[in-house]
């Protein structure tokens, strides 16, 4: 039975007993077991077989919608909190960062040159997917020219391996359609599929897209029209982990062996899916707020096991 | 066509609508009235406001942006006939319809924000 959890770990407006109860349950269910290892806390999950995968494990960040450009007032200056986001993140040493989209917020030449210059005072190799922010009438092509995979296919979607995790980062927010959702293509489909063609079960797969791959909210756009068929190339896997941004709060999705998870911003939240009165931008909150809705995410994969996903605000002490 | 709003350029925009059906003659009937909003579509809590509007040929029709968010205006079809920038909060622009037809358009980076111009 799929089941979605809301996990807000700050008050939004929605937020609610049951929200709160929902999100005890979810942890209380998986048995959540903190360690510590080199000072920094680690959470397992109960069971010998995950304490005893500790020797292979990998660990990595993720951080979303950094939005440099953006000029409200809620956060007027988004590199600001970007580095903070990315003290955060080389304080925890990690492996490798991730950045699912929305690095800039129109696209512009100097935004992606600000971006790029934060990005690399940080020290983090660094992989990207683009957002829709990112793709605005050149369909991501100075995004690619900028901070495109190495390996990324003409398209711009690419997969490597490290740390034994096969890593897969998709393209759904180019030539979307008048009404549509995030949309992949065909050919990226296609592409999917070969590339997992032959892959073990037991090879733990990371999913890097922008646009949630489940319909979060259709009436807000908050999905991918064809996120099923590049699913169903998924779901054999013992561990498939999908990492997503664009709605700037974390949403999760469990179904089957395949864990959904959308992450914050670093730049601006947005209210929750389909609160009344609301819509999809960025929502109005109070200066002091702020930082208790920004935050990045630590991932741990632990051999086929479901990764252990941390998120921290950057108002967490 | 990328402009600032303000209220110079406003002034501006509502004499260019209606010295156009003065000059076109054939207009005169027209509603004036309907006059000061007609031509002009505000972007708003992620949607296009009116979603559908009528103009008659000739009319300048400008959106403008008033949320937070980026939007885009665009055509909806292949022949791409009019295509904005990314309008950051306050920036507008503005398309001539010259031709009468029913004009579908969207914001490429919501898609699932779509309106409509009809042209007579």
């Amino acid at each position: 039975m799929p089941k979605q959890i809301t996990l807000p770990d700050h008050e939004a407006p929605e937020s609610t007993a049951r929200r709160k109860a929902l999100k005890c349950m979810m942890w209380g269910s998986a048995g959540v077991l903190w360690a510590v290892s080199g000072g920094v806390p680690r959470p397992f999950q109960l069971g010998s077989a995950a304490l005893a995968a500790t020797a292979g494990d990998f660990t990595f960040m993720q951080i979303s919608d950094t939005h440099i450009g953006f000029k409200a007032p809620i956060n007027p200056d988004p590199g600001g909190t970007l580095k903070e986001a990315l003290a955060r993140v080389g304080a925890a040493k990690p492996a490798m960062l991730v950045h699912t989209g929305d690095v800039s917020h129109l696209t512009k030449p100097e935004e992606f040159e600000m971006a790029a210059a934060i990005m690399k005072d940080a020290k983090i190799e660094t992989h990207y997917v683009p957002g829709e922010h990112d793709t605005i009438n050149d369909n991501g092509k100075s995004f690619f020219e900028r901070f495109g995979h190495d390996k990324r296919t003409e398209g711009g979607w690419y997969s490597f391996d490290q740390g034994g995790v096969h890593f897969i980062g998709l393209v759904n927010v180019v030539n979307l359609r008048p009404g549509g959702l995030g949309y992949l293509g065909p050919d990226q489909i296609n592409w999917l599929a070969a590339d997992l063609k032959g892959k073990s079960a037991s090879t733990p797969i990371v999913v890097l897209a922008h646009m949630p791959l489940w319909t979060v909210s259709a009436n807000w756009g908050w999905g991918t029209d064809d996120a099923a068929p590049a699913m169903e190339q998924l779901k054999r896997f013992g561990s498939v982990t999908v990492l997503n941004g664009h709605i700037h709060q974390v949403i999760q999705k469990v179904e089957g062996s395949v864990s959904l998870r959308t992450a914050y911003s670093t730049a601006f939240p947005q209210a929750a899916p389909d609160t009344p009165g609301a819509g999809p931008g960025p929502l109005k909150v109070e200066a002091d707020k702020l930082k208790s809705m920004l935050g990045v995410r630590r991932v741990e994969v632990v051999g086929d096991k479901p990764a252990m996903l941390t998120d921290t605000t950057l108002a967490a002490a | 066509m990328l402009t600032f709003r303000s209220h110079a350029w406003r002034t501006a925009a509502l004499a260019a609508t209606v010295a156009v059906p003065l000059l076109a003659g054939t207009w005169v009937g027209w509603s004036f009235a309907a006059a000061p909003a007609a031509n002009e579509v505000t972007i708003d809590d992620s949607a296009f406001r009116p979603a559908e509007i009528t103009v008659p040929r000739g009319t300048k029709v400008t959106w403008v942006n008033k949320d937070y968010d980026p939007h885009t205006v665009v055509d909806s079809t292949d022949a791409k006939l009019f295509k904005s920038p990314a309008l950051d909060t306050d920036e507008s622009f503005s398309f001539t319809f010259n031709e009468a037809g029913t004009f579908k358009y969207f914001c490429t980076i919501h898609p699932r924000m779509q309106g409509t111009v009809v042209v007579q």
